[in-house]
């Protein structure tokens, strides 16, 4: 793979050639001893858990039907998670992520129910609610200056009420709109999802290698054409053999009921991750959101509204919250006053840091929030099935986290040392 | 490396011109009656002991703290800046002490920090690094390997570097260095002033406030000395020898230069 052309222009500066495949490891290897990790410690659990669990549960664990499961159990830890990492990119929390998907999901189940409202303006009631639910906590956190763990702390027990309120006496909300039943419990049908895999495999072939022909074109440093390739065969292998397996019968007794096709929260949670991906890495508003992270009073001083940045940061995370509110109606039927509650909050913290998303803010992605999410999905969907203990449970998902934040506040001291970010 | 041109007694007009120029804050009378002239391709170097003014002279250039009272001529016209954005618009550029880079972000991503380059709603990416590049080429930076580094993996020495050509990168006609060299070894030192004499060498005017004599010796056109916030002198480099301007600074005169009588403290 020696593609790689140094040039050595007459000015001295080195102009590095397109980078090859071994190139580009030599260069993530870098980054890992430099204390980048990046993804990397989430993709490793991810392996290592399932190699355990289809060890000792192969039978129940490794099977379809149980991965379909999966996917949609985490999908609302991964969207919330997806929320957390605009507000930890600026180095701040939001403790009431939970409640405030729960209390968007009970003005979503009142619309639905009491108000006998169309299933489009439930929806739209919901990520509004989330939206005042951010906007109130950003205009306190930014306007007023009170830390964000203590505002959204206070409103961890305000949305709480909130909710009870929303809800009423009644206890639980019975959600029986199909449209937003659907979206948990239905499939995609088979040439659906074969379209889907077309979509993703051509849609990053084309983005990617447009972007590699425009830096080519200016004589700008960019990807080999094998490198490129690789990549969207690795793409098209994994994805193809994931629709493959979601395209066979799964159902525990298909004579009773079919269930077959890859399940609607896949192609949500694709686009919602590439669509904030693009927000982040590829508009000016995701720039400042990293350099207010990284150095607030840098970006004072470069013209960004700080204030604003921090307002829009809190409102995406509290409407992302809205979404995983629907996806908790959606899959639970209902909505009771403990629907965001619990450890959901805590799930979808630790799902973003162990993705990778810097607590300390300045660095984190969107894509952190799925694999992440994976990681805290899979211990929850395989703990039960080797033991029942629910005291095991907590304490081994508490370790998880635990081991998280530390690799996260361990390549700081690393990547501080050999004088990264 | 040597200066050639610098005299303080130039023909032509100067880029920045102050005369009679107030600051106080409440009853502190930080500025008084200050003049100042700022020449393209010279480096004029802004120096006293603390308290002098220099920053607050160089805030209200800057328009962060503007002027109480005075005239401010660029180019030749008389200007009133009130404010950073008029500042900036006039082509005024300052490199604060601390740089104010994100560590986070690239070299190509802090230059154009706030200012960023766009193709309808993305980043243009590609010629946001080919400027950078060619700025950092114009000014014969080598220490650079590539624009795509992470801030907090570079040198003190390169974040100077960076933050100073970020300033160049707007087509600015006067870049404000404050002391640009404090933190500093002594090759990065050599490197940062290279720089800095470039830039007036590009034709560009260059304040630079410094605390140290062998790097204003060493790079300045002309000499202005703040005391107490009274222009002491400002003199051509050539005029006057290293003691001379120790002098000024601490005591505001020189034999024939600088203030007449004693300032009242």
């Amino acid at each position: 793979m020696s593609t790689d052309v140094r040039l050595t222009t007459d000015d001295g500066v080195v102009h590095e050639g397109d980078q090859s495949i071994s190139e580009a490891l030599s260069a993530y290897g870098n980054k890992i001893r430099g204390g980048e990790l990046g993804s990397l410690p989430a993709f490793l659990g991810l392996i290592v858990l399932v190699i355990i669990f289809g060890a000792l549960k192969g039978d129940v664990f490794l099977t379809a039907f149980n991965f379909a499961n999966l996917l949609t159990q985490s999908s609302m830890v991964i969207v919330l998670a997806m929320g957390l990492v605009f507000v930890l990119l600026l180095g701040e929390i939001d403790l009431s992520a939970g409640f405030g998907a729960g209390t968007s999901a009970a003005v979503l189940a009142v619309a639905l129910t009491q108000k006998g409202l169309p299933w489009y303006v439930a929806i739209l009631a919901a990520l509004a609610t989330g939206a005042l639910i951010g906007l109130f906590i950003g205009v306190l956190v930014a306007r007023l200056g009170i830390p964000s763990f203590v505002v959204t702390l206070a409103m961890f027990l305000g949305l709480q009420g909130l909710m009870l309120l929303i809800i009423g006496d009644g206890g639980t909300i019975a959600v029986k709109d199909p449209v937003i039943l659907a979206i948990e419990n239905n499939n995609l049908s088979i040439v659906a999802g074969w379209v889907l895999f077309a979509i993703v495999v051509l849609g990053y072939a084309l983005t990617s290698g447009r972007r590699i022909l425009q830096r080519r074109s200016q004589g700008l440093t960019t990807q080999s054409n094998s490198l490129w390739l690789s990549k969207v065969i690795a793409i098209a292998v994994l994805y193809g053999a994931f629709t493959w397996q979601f395209s066979k019968e799964r159902s525990l007794n298909p004579q009773a009921t079919s269930i077959k096709g890859v399940p609607y929260i896949v192609p949500l949670i694709l686009v919602l991750l590439v669509v904030l991906t693009f927000v982040l890495s590829r508009t000016a508003f995701g720039r400042h959101i990293y350099a207010v992270g990284g150095n607030a009073e840098a970006a004072r001083r470069a013209g960004i509204n700080v204030q604003g940045i921090r307002i829009a940061c809190f409102v995406i995370c509290q409407v992302l919250a809205a979404v995983a509110g629907i996806l908790f109606a959606s899959r639970d039927n209902s909505v009771s006053p403990s629907t965001g509650g619990s450890t959901t909050l805590l799930y979808a913290v630790g799902a973003a840091v162990i993705g990778g998303t810097s607590l300390f803010g300045g660095r984190g992605r969107v894509w952190d929030a799925v694999i992440g999410g994976l990681v805290v999905g899979i211990i929850g969907n395989g703990l039960p099935l080797i033991t029942q203990q629910a005291g095991i449970q907590f304490i081994v998902t508490g370790l998880v986290l635990l081991v998280a934040a530390s690799v996260d506040a361990l390549s700081r001291r690393r990547s501080a040392a050999s004088g990264r970010a | 490396m040597t200066s050639t041109s610098g005299s303080g007694e130039n023909s032509s007009t100067p880029l920045l011109s102050l005369r009679g120029v107030h600051k106080s804050f409440g009853a502190v009378n930080v500025l008084r009656d200050v003049n100042l002239d700022v020449w393209a391709g010279q480096v004029t170097a802004l120096v006293g002991d603390n308290g002098a003014g220099k920053s607050t002279l160089i805030k209200g250039i800057a328009g962060i703290y503007p002027f109480d009272t005075g005239e401010v001529a660029f180019d030749g016209e008389p200007v009133k800046i009130t404010g950073p954005r008029q500042s900036n618009a006039l082509g005024i550029e300052v490199v604060y002490q601390d740089l104010a880079l994100c560590d986070n972000l690239d070299v190509v991503h802090n230059m154009y920090l706030g200012r960023e380059l766009k193709s309808g709603v993305s980043l243009d990416e590609t010629t946001m690094e080919q400027r950078a590049r060619e700025t950092l080429d114009g000014l014969s930076v080598r220490t650079l390997k590539s624009v795509r580094q992470v801030v907090a993996s570079l040198s003190g020495g390169q974040r100077q570097t960076v933050a100073i050509a970020r300033a160049v990168l707007w087509n600015s006609r006067l870049v404000i260095l404050d002391e640009p060299t404090a933190a500093l070894g002594v090759a990065q030192t050599e490197q940062v002033l290279n720089l800095v004499r470039r830039l007036a060498d590009n034709g560009l005017a260059v304040i630079l406030i410094s605390h140290n004599m062998n790097d204003v010796m060493q790079v300045a056109d002309n000499i202005a000395a703040l005391y107490l916030g009274n222009m002491a002198a400002q003199v051509s480099k050539t005029s006057v020898n290293h003691q001379q301007v120790v002098e000024l600074i601490t005591t505001g005169r020189s034999g024939d230069l600088g203030l007449q009588q004693a300032v009242a403290l």
